[in-house]
């Protein structure tokens, strides 16, 4: 291996009533990698972003973090638990407190200690000032930091909250379809911000857009029906044929099978 | 032993009242996340019906035909709340929809101007409802124990009502519609379900079944304007502990509060045997916060 | 550069501050006793209404239960109020009750500051008790609210149950004097009201300075998405307890002062329909602003002493009716509404001028 690897996933599995939507998945990632999780819809890419956020909590399996603070198996922590370790995850839909202004979201998202007696004391100093201030540059609403959030259009949203994600300067991060609903000056957009973001920390992202994907020379995993299925680049990943298989439904058994799992 | 099967079966009559209670507020707010606060006034409705069809019974018909008045007084309590349970849906209820916080104030203000209007038209004192003779009495199931008809009664019609229940949502097209919208509202909405006329439908007929439920307890005891109040919160105890969007949950949350309810006040004393099933509800939600059959969901912040 | 285009706006707000403290603390010149009692009063239930906004409107935990903690406060108030009227005799209801010694955990209450200390901490330690076993398991919603309900059943049955040491359902009333003064003179009337008034204002300063914190902004983002706040590694469950034990020591507070205006508390005034009527103060306010909850209290007040005693009947349906009209046609309370009339008027001024940004800025600096 390379680099350290900063999460190695064990023979996840998480089951919802019976229903096994990750069954021994295993996903190892390097310190500062970038990763594709694709695969076709209810392959379980969400609920492995969850199982690693701690969202739900496997049935079997491992998560072992190896952040600044030692190793950690995950699975054994509440979600602000993992959230303070240093794992960051953004939802599909843009989940932004639509209440607070777009500064304010930033500025509870900021890394800090987050206990009751701290954010009652929490001043804003000028270096909070100045973090805000940069983010705001970064994800270009600087002009309507004062508006609530609630207000922004869907992209806007977007950005907003891959901002908070960046000021809670998480050491891997979690991304689910950040250019899902987005048009496509709003893909380019955030396409660079991901290429911004990726500089300084390890993410994984959940990704339906092959052409998003393919700007990317990264590697990527494919999951199907809970399983790991192929682990490559880009290129080899299309090149395989079971990949074919399920995404393009060649044989027809394979093809009623994802259905029934969406 | 005697004195617990007494005992058991007080519990076990005071759940099936609970449990036709809580049926309705199950229903709805599974299905729209509407707390309705005015279900107790939907007993109370039930009640009255129950009291006006046995004064026209007295005053109108032959008194040789005065103890069939019961079976036309179900009737009449349900289809009285049933009526006024669709209009409130059709005016208000589907205004609040999804804003469970929201819905449960307004409804607290429809139960307030209900039970003030009952007061206006019947007076505040409690009115007696004479029970049909053919409930006089009771059974004697071993010697130191007699299981009152009325009681019995009671029991049978909770077990019918729940039976019918049970056959409407889960062997009906109608109740396969009101599951439909309960799991996916949208979907259902572009699968050509009318969901606003199930809504009202369902709306009403939990507002319905509190209306037998008001007729059931005029068997009991004196009933008065406010009647509802004394069984509304228990019966949300029961939907808190029963979990919502299940038929089976309702039942042992109704059954585990009505027994422990009838146990906790015979050992202790009616006030401290009510903090004690608090006490109780909140420990066993300390196990399963989401009651006892929750079904899962995958949203963030639903 | 901001802060100087706001700076103008801050000293408005400032001055209308200062000149609502002084009619405040002027009041007692220019009311005569009935209507300074009741404007006591007023200010008791504004205090409740602070509370339950930042439970409610701040952090979108509906509790049906602040009747509660207000009777606490209150009764706590009263214990002591009974034993100074007493003297060394036991209160006379105990002795009805064939008690001949002073219960163990009524000696204490013999002392001011024990009675004044435990209407803060009892009401706060039971909503921290509460909240620990709630919010922790995250146990929410209308599910927290019916519990918050059945906790004002139980009370109740709890008070009028146990008569012995609570004075049942007649309550605890007949006291005379505070301090060794007497409370019928018009000097101690007056004075309670100041304390009141007093009260008031510091509560207000405590719940402004709270709200604009970065607290108040975790109570927001809450309030808006529980969930979403645990990824970015807050715990919910202890901000939740945190505004719950505030917000019930206000009601604590409210309720002892309550008890030196009225001269009674009983387990009626506890119940399910005054903790719901509280609720009441701040949605007809406007939730979500502190000084919606205070104009809301002040207003209901008033308009149910005027109303409950001459026409008791039409009372309860105007209250019935202004649940519904509130929730369905106003949310923002009155506030709400002014806020509204506010911006239609700004943008009628000048359509091109005004845009979105500015207005939201504005608004929402205020409190």
């Amino acid at each position: 291996m390379k680099s350290p690897s900063i999460l190695s996933c064990q023979k996840v599995t998480v089951s919802f009533d019976g229903f096994k939507a990750v069954q021994e998945m295993s996903l190892e990632l390097a310190s500062g990698e970038l990763r594709f999780l694709i695969g076709p819809n209810g392959a379980g890419k969400t609920t492995m972003l969850d199982a690693i956020c701690g969202k739900v909590k496997p049935a079997g399996g491992v998560v072992e973090f190896h952040g600044r603070k030692g190793t950690v198996d995950v699975t054994r922590r509440k979600e602000h638990e993992i959230a303070q370790l240093g794992i960051g995850r953004k939802f599909q839909t843009p989940s932004i407190f639509s209440g607070l202004t777009v500064e304010e979201n930033l500025e509870i998202a900021m890394a800090q200690n987050r206990g009751v007696w701290a954010t009652l004391r929490a001043a804003m100093t000028k270096a909070d000032r100045e973090r805000v201030d940069a983010e705001l540059e970064l994800i270009g609403l600087e002009d309507k930091k004062r508006l609530r959030a609630g207000l922004l259009s869907h992209g806007e949203k977007q950005w907003l909250e891959i901002g908070m994600m960046l000021l809670q300067e998480p050491e891997i991060l979690l991304l689910d379809e950040p250019v899902a609903g987005m048009t496509d000056k709003e893909t380019d957009k955030t396409g660079e911000l991901l290429r911004e973001i990726v500089r300084k920390r390890t993410v994984v992202v959940v990704e339906h857009d092959m052409e998003f994907v393919r700007n990317f020379a990264s590697k990527v995993t494919v999951m199907h029906e809970g399983k790991l299925l192929k682990e490559g680049s880009m290129d080899e990943v299309q090149r395989d044929d079971r990949v074919a298989e399920v995404y393009l439904g060649r044989k027809r058994r394979d093809y009623d099978a994802v259905g029934s799992t969406a | 032993m005697e004195i617990w099967i007494s005992q058991l079966f007080n519990g076990l009559s005071v759940s099936s009242i609970l449990l036709l209670i809580a049926l309705g507020l199950a229903v709805t707010f599974g299905l729209m996340r509407v707390i309705n606060m005015a279900h107790g006034e939907f007993i109370m409705i039930g009640a009255y019906g129950a009291y006006m069809t046995q004064q026209i019974f007295k005053s109108a018909l032959p008194k040789s035909l005065f103890d069939a008045y019961f079976p036309v007084a179900l009737l009449a309590s349900f289809v009285l709340a049933f009526a006024i349970g669709y209009l409130l849906e059709v005016t208000l209820i589907r205004f609040l929809y999804g804003r469970p916080l929201d819905s449960l104030l307004a409804t607290w203000g429809v139960g307030l101007m209900l039970q003030q209007l009952a007061r206006t038209i019947f007076g505040a004192p409690n009115v007696a409802v004479s029970s049909p003779t053919w409930l006089d009495g009771g059974w004697a199931l071993m010697p130191g124990v007699v299981l009152p008809y009325k009681r019995l009664f009671i029991i049978a019609l909770v077990a019918f009502c729940l039976f019918a229940m049970y056959l409407y949502i889960y062997r009906s097209n109608a109740g396969r519609r009101m599951r439909a919208v309960m799991q996916n509202r949208d979907m259902a909405a572009c699968l050509g379900i009318s969901t606003r006329r199930v809504d009202a439908f369902t709306f009403a007929i939990g507002s319905g079944i509190a209306g037998i439920a008001g007729c059931a307890l005029t068997l009991i005891g004196p009933i008065g304007p406010s009647i509802g109040t004394y069984y509304i919160v228990d019966a949300f105890m029961v939907v808190v502990l029963g979990g919502v969007g299940k038929l089976v949950g309702t039942v042992a949350g109704a059954l585990g509060i009505g027994v422990f309810n009838t146990l906790f006040e015979w050992w202790t004393d009616a006030s401290l045997g009510k903090v004690l099933v608090f006490l109780c509800i909140v420990a066993f939600l300390q196990w399963k916060p989401m009651g006892m059959f929750a079904v899962r969901s995958r949203s963030l912040d639903g | 550069m901001q802060w100087m285009s706001r700076l103008p706006r801050r000293a408005w707000l400032l001055i209308g501050y200062a000149a609502a403290a002084a009619a405040l603390f002027s009041a007692p010149l220019y009311l005569n006793d009935f209507r300074l009692n009741l404007l006591a009063k007023c200010l008791a239930f504004a205090i409740v209404a602070l509370g339950l906004d930042l439970l409610w409107g701040y952090t979108g935990i509906l509790s049906l239960g602040h009747g509660v903690f207000f009777g606490l406060g209150a009764y706590a108030m009263a214990m002591h109020l009974k034993l100074a009227a007493g003297g060394s005799r036991i209160p006379d209801f105990m002795g009805w009750m064939g008690l001949t010694k002073l219960p163990w955990f009524w000696e204490p209450f013999k002392s001011f500051a024990f009675a004044a200390a435990m209407g803060l901490i009892l009401p706060s330690a039971l909503a921290l008790l509460l909240g620990f076993f709630t919010f922790r398991n995250r146990i929410r919603g209308v599910y927290f609210t019916i519990l918050t309900q059945a906790l004002v059943i139980i009370t109740v049955t709890l008070f009028v149950g146990q008569q012995a040491y609570t004075g049942g359902t007649n309550g605890l009333t007949g006291y005379t004097k505070l301090f060794g003064y007497s409370l019928t003179s018009g000097t101690a009337k007056t004075m309670a009201y100041l304390a009141t008034a007093a009260a008031l204002l510091a509560a207000f300063a405590v719940c402004r300075h709270l709200v604009n914190s970065r607290f108040g902004k975790v109570l927001r983002a809450i309030r808006d998405g529980e969930n979403r706040t645990r990824f970015l590694g807050y715990d919910p469950a202890y901000y939740q307890m945190a505004v719950f034990a505030v917000s019930a020591g206000l009601a604590g507070l409210a309720g002892m002062l309550f008890v030196l205006h009225v001269g009674i508390i009983s387990p009626t005034m506890m119940a399910i329909v005054p903790s719901i009527e509280l609720v009441l103060l701040v949605a007809i306010g406007g939730r979500g602003t502190l000084i919606g909850a205070v104009i809301g209290a002040i207003l209901l007040t008033q308009a149910k002493s005027q109303l409950s005693a001459s026409y008791p009947d039409f009372w309860l349906f105007l209250l019935g009716a202004l649940f519904i009209v509130v929730t369905v046609f106003m949310p923002g309370g009155i506030v709400g509404l002014i806020r509204q009339a506010r911006q239609a008027i700004l943008r009628r001024r000048s359509e091109n001028e005004i845009t979105l940004d500015s207005i939201v800025s504005k608004s929402n600096g205020v409190v």
